[in-house]
């Protein structure tokens, strides 16, 4: 009885995971959900969409963020495997007018358009949802300006 | 030192076959580039998965680039569309479309494929002619034939092999 006690105590101190198999079985789903600090931990928290979203939007929305934080956030979003939802692109699009940098606003809505890649429904509705904020700043879309073609 | 000759550079990653098979030596021995990039400074890439690169394409700006710079920092409205599309140019070089358009390249992977088979063949007809030795006389059919007669007739794996294969009464192989 002893021994078995001292069995199960080795157990759980050497593999914490086994006693939180419900996380476990969580973590297949949003592993798929939520691509990117879903690390799957067994027992880790995982993050939301709404709370990757929000995390990006705030990055962006930071009054001084300078124009190194902003190409640094950029890049890193698009080497995600997801396309930026239109509330962060919006936010990345108003810190581009912050640092006078139109070029950079233009090069954003083209590597969207890139990522979705062969869903070629994604772009129009990005473009649909970020219309006011592209009237609001006179961004112009690669498809105005003509550069989105050969 | 890192230096790379801005001939290799050319929109930064714009290949050409002549680019591919020139040398370095030769390209200065002919005096085509005059200075070299620093590589130890942030360097322009056009690439689909860095859409912002660490430095803009021109950052040496004529006057005329930099009244408009100047015109940049007001309302993006006023910017017509030759304007907004000059500024993008002064920050990048190739448009997605223009990075992702399919280049030649492969003619010359599949031409240079052919090429070294090619060679290697003439090598191996080369070696036959000039390198082995004369043809043993074991290969002939003749030999081949009495060395096979003779297998049989000695019974040369009788059980499971040649000689088990061919049937003695009638003279022939099952």
């Amino acid at each position: 009885m002893e021994a078995l006690q001292y069995l199960v105590e080795v157990v759980f101190t050497i593999c914490p995971s086994v006693s939180l198999r419900r996380c476990s079985a969580a973590c297949p789903v949003s592993c798929a959900e939520a691509p990117l600090a879903s690390r799957c931990y067994s027992h880790g928290k995982v993050e939301t969409d709404e709370e990757f979203d929000s995390r990006w939007v705030t990055y962006f929305s930071k009054p001084d963020l300078d124009a190194w934080e902003l190409r640094k956030g950029m890049n890193t979003l698009i080497g995600y495997d997801l396309v930026p939802e239109p509330k962060i692109l919006d936010s990345a699009l108003r810190a581009c007018r912050r640092l006078n940098d139109l070029a950079s606003a233009i090069r954003i809505l083209e590597a969207v358009k890139d990522k979705a890649g062969p869903h070629k429904d994604i772009y129009p509705y990005l473009i649909q949802e970020l219309k006011p904020t592209l009237t609001e700043l006179g961004i112009s879309t690669p498809e105005e300006l003509g550069i989105d073609k050969l | 030192m890192l230096r790379l000759t801005t001939g290799r550079v050319g929109c930064l990653l714009a290949r050409r076959a002549t680019a591919a098979v020139t040398t370095s030596s030769t390209r200065m021995a002919s005096k085509e580039v005059s200075e070299s990039v620093d590589m130890s400074q942030p360097m322009y890439w056009d690439r689909v998965d860095i859409p912002l690169p660490d430095k803009p394409y021109k950052d040496v700006l004529t006057d005329a680039d930099k009244s408009l710079k100047q015109k940049e920092k007001g309302p993006w409205g006023q910017l017509t569309k030759e304007e907004k599309i000059a500024l993008y140019r002064l920050t990048f070089c190739k448009t997605y479309p223009e990075m992702k358009q399919q280049t030649a390249e492969w003619k010359t992977v599949i031409g240079g494929i052919f090429f070294f088979l090619g060679f290697t063949g003439i090598v191996i007809w080369w070696q036959s002619v000039y390198v082995y030795p004369p043809r043993p006389r074991t290969f002939d059919d003749e030999w081949k034939s009495q060395q096979l007669k003779r297998m049989l007739d000695m019974k040369i794996n009788p059980i499971q092999g040649i000689s088990a294969k061919w049937d003695y009464e009638k003279g022939q192989w099952k």
